[in-house]
């Protein structure tokens, strides 16, 4: 008989080890399902895995597709983690992401054509305002009158989702698009463009401002009291109340971070590898960056790893969609899979498995 | 504008209509959210019942068999959550918004061939007597046969919580796991049975959004109905006949959209589209403040039996 016993605290060995246990599993349950879908398994597996990366055709073109997909979701999802430690659950990054969108692009196309210096770094500061105060709205409910910050952040998505499709037909429409939705092209914008920092690896500024997310968050959570309470307040909630944790300044100060990065993140795809502000130009990101989080265990370097990973499931699936006409809706559940075993193995850090019948009284 | 063009008595009418897939989810969900488990994956679950009732439905020609299809796929759904928090004692959050999540590509990978195909029509009960009633008739009586299905479910589920020996068990499990387990009562398995109950229902509400209230697949179609029915639960206070008005409240704001939209008022649409969104808000909102009686004491908590 197979039972469980708590461990006094959670195993360290296995809390690194789970993830990539998670994408084993992943791999041999993803190989299961595309053979279902009558495509070769491992073929399909080393298009997804190896193939962006060391293909000799391919490589070259992908290889900096891993940066420009990885950076956003580094960006988000270093900000959900920080909420998601304390107990602070803002799903609703998507539409975070969407306003800082919209509020960067709007500062940007509203000085058109200037070319001042100030442009970009004052459309970063109203993105990530944009998504700061849109993450602001569940937060000010919940420290008001204590309601669910879920439900409340994820209706906003749906609103902000509406008024992308109304800025796109209207407020940010390009004038001269010919009467086709879509805000100017910022390629056509030098002085807003998010250009490639280094040319030809795909690093632009959204990627550095994930890198410098990744440290700050990594310093805080290691070595500021705020970090300290954080953790504190999701590990032990009434040890946290005792300690004189401010729960208010806590929820703010974790949805507010977390909103201003994903507005950050809306704002330099926007202005980068997208473009322009089109109703569809937001692929799912916010959404994506949550199993981010869990996948990098909400700790800083481990989502570092996790956002570059996931960002090759993406890349990969486009190529294997490409090559082997894998439906894109195959990567999504792939996608999906990982979070499922990642979460059911992590039992393993939490428990310690016994194998004999007699319970200890 | 033109208000006159919206009839009132069709509007009521197409109330029940709308209200239906939230109001079949919802239930579902305060019946798991009773036995003290939080399951974010109610959109996951509707939108693979949307799928698998709308494919069956097209494949066998019949609604009915698409429905039970529907709900066999929501319960099958469910029980991979079940069996992550109930077993693997993983995050209730986390594990639910994981469904979710796996629910919408699946969902997408099972639809992609039936893209722009027409569901089976089903038949509407033109219940003889009561449907020729004049104004009340045509509100009440016209319906098709799973309206009445879920108010039936509604009623059932009304009676099995708070008049059964049964509904007594499951509201014990939900407001102290311990103390029912030490009384002797299986709390995995109670909530294991809850948790299929909650798939089931958002499978069929699913179902009812692909083949009737639409008729055809669209990626994404529940469009958060599954979120709003999340929040019906906390507005009805997790009880059953509240979750009806909640349900029936949201459908009436929904169908008023939607009319206002078809009026051509001078309104933009997106700001109509997001209004379901905002009211939905606006309710939590306002429950909030009264607080948030009748939550069960155990819900989102793990429950790990050491002896």
């Amino acid at each position: 008989m197979i039972h469980l016993e708590k461990r006094p605290q959670p195993s360290q060995f296995w809390a690194g080890f789970t993830p990539i246990l998670a994408v084993i599993a992943t791999m041999i349950a993803g190989g299961i399902m595309f053979w279902m879908l009558g495509k070769p398994p491992l073929e399909a597996i080393r298009t997804i895995f190896w193939d962006p990366l060391f293909h000799e055709t391919f490589g070259p073109y992908s290889r900096p597709q891993l940066l420009v997909k990885a950076g956003p979701l580094i960006l988000i999802a270093i900000g959900l983690s920080l909420g998601f430690r304390a107990g602070i659950w803002n799903i609703g990054a998507e539409g975070q992401y969407i306003m800082g969108a919209i509020c960067g692009a709007g500062v940007g196309l509203a000085f058109y054509p200037s070319e001042s210096v100030l442009i970009f770094p004052a459309m970063v500061l109203a993105g990530a305002l944009g998504g700061w105060a849109w993450a602001m709205i569940p937060g000010l409910l919940k420290v008001k009158f204590g309601t669910n910050e879920i439900l409340v952040s994820l209706m906003l998505v749906y609103v902000a989702e509406n008024l992308l499709a109304s800025v796109s037909q209207g407020l940010l429409k390009n004038p001269e698009g010919m009467g086709f939705p879509g805000s100017r092209n910022f390629r056509d914008f030098p002085a807003a463009y998010n250009t490639e920092i280094i040319s030809g690896t795909g690093m632009h500024w959204g990627v550095a401002a994930a890198f410098v997310a990744v440290i700050f968050a990594y310093v805080l959570l290691t070595r500021h009291m705020l970090g300290f309470q954080v953790r504190l307040t999701g590990e032990a909630p009434r040890a946290a109340r005792f300690a004189g944790v401010n729960p208010t300044r806590l929820i703010l100060f974790c949805l507010g971070t977390s909103g201003a990065l994903a507005g950050l993140a809306g704002l330099f795809e926007v202005s980068g590898p997208s473009g322009q502000v089109t109703i569809d130009f937001n692929s799912g990101y916010g959404f994506t960056a949550i199993i981010v989080a869990f996948l990098g265990r909400l700790h800083p370097i481990g989502i570092l790893l996790a956002g570059l990973l996931m960002a090759l499931t993406y890349i990969g699936g486009e190529l294997a969609q490409l090559m082997l006409g894998l439906p894109a809706a195959a990567i999504q559940m792939f996608q999906g899979m990982l979070m499922f075993f990642l979460l059911a193995m992590d039992v393993l850090s939490h428990y310690r498995i016994r194998f004999n019948k007699t319970v200890p009284v | 504008m033109d208000l006159g063009q919206i009839n009132p008595l069709l509007l009521l009418a197409s109330l029940m209509v709308a209200a239906t897939p939230i109001l079949l989810a919802a239930i579902g969900e305060a019946v798991v959210e009773k036995s003290g488990v939080l399951n974010l994956g109610v959109e996951g679950m509707m939108i693979t019942g949307a799928v698998v009732g709308f494919a069956i439905g097209v494949n066998t020609g019949s609604p009915a068999v698409g429905f039970v299809a529907a709900a066999a796929a929501g319960a099958a759904l469910s029980m991979l959550f079940g069996v992550l928090v109930l077993y693997l004692m993983s995050n209730q959050v986390a594990t639910g918004l994981g469904l979710t999540l796996f629910g919408l590509g699946l969902s997408s990978l099972i639809g992609k061939p039936y893209e722009g195909m027409k569901a089976p029509s089903m038949a509407k009960w033109d219940i003889p007597v009561l449907g020729d009633i004049p104004v009340l008739g045509p509100i009440l009586f016209r319906h098709d046969p799973m309206v009445y299905v879920s108010l039936i479910i509604v009623a059932v589920t009304w009676y099995v919580l708070t008049r059964t020996r049964a509904g007594l068990i499951l509201r014990g499990v939900g407001e102290n796991h311990d103390a029912a387990h030490a009384l002797g009562y299986k709390v995995v398995r109670v909530r294991l049975l809850a948790i299929a109950f909650g798939g089931a229902c958002a499978g069929l509400g699913g179902a009812y959004v692909s083949l009737v209230r639409v008729p055809q697949w669209v990626e994404g179609m529940t469009a958060g109905a599954g979120w709003i029915a999340l929040a019906i639960v906390v507005f009805a206070s997790w009880r059953p006949w509240r979750v009806l008005l909640g349900a029936y409240l949201f459908g009436g704001i929904t169908v008023l959209q939607l009319n206002l939209q078809a009026a051509g008022a001078a309104i933009p649409v997106e700001i109509l589209a997001m209004s379901p969104y905002v009211v939905t808000i606006l309710v939590l909102v306002v429950i909030s403040l009264r607080g948030n009686h009748g939550a069960p004491g155990s819900l989102g908590r793990i429950f790990h039996a050491t002896h």
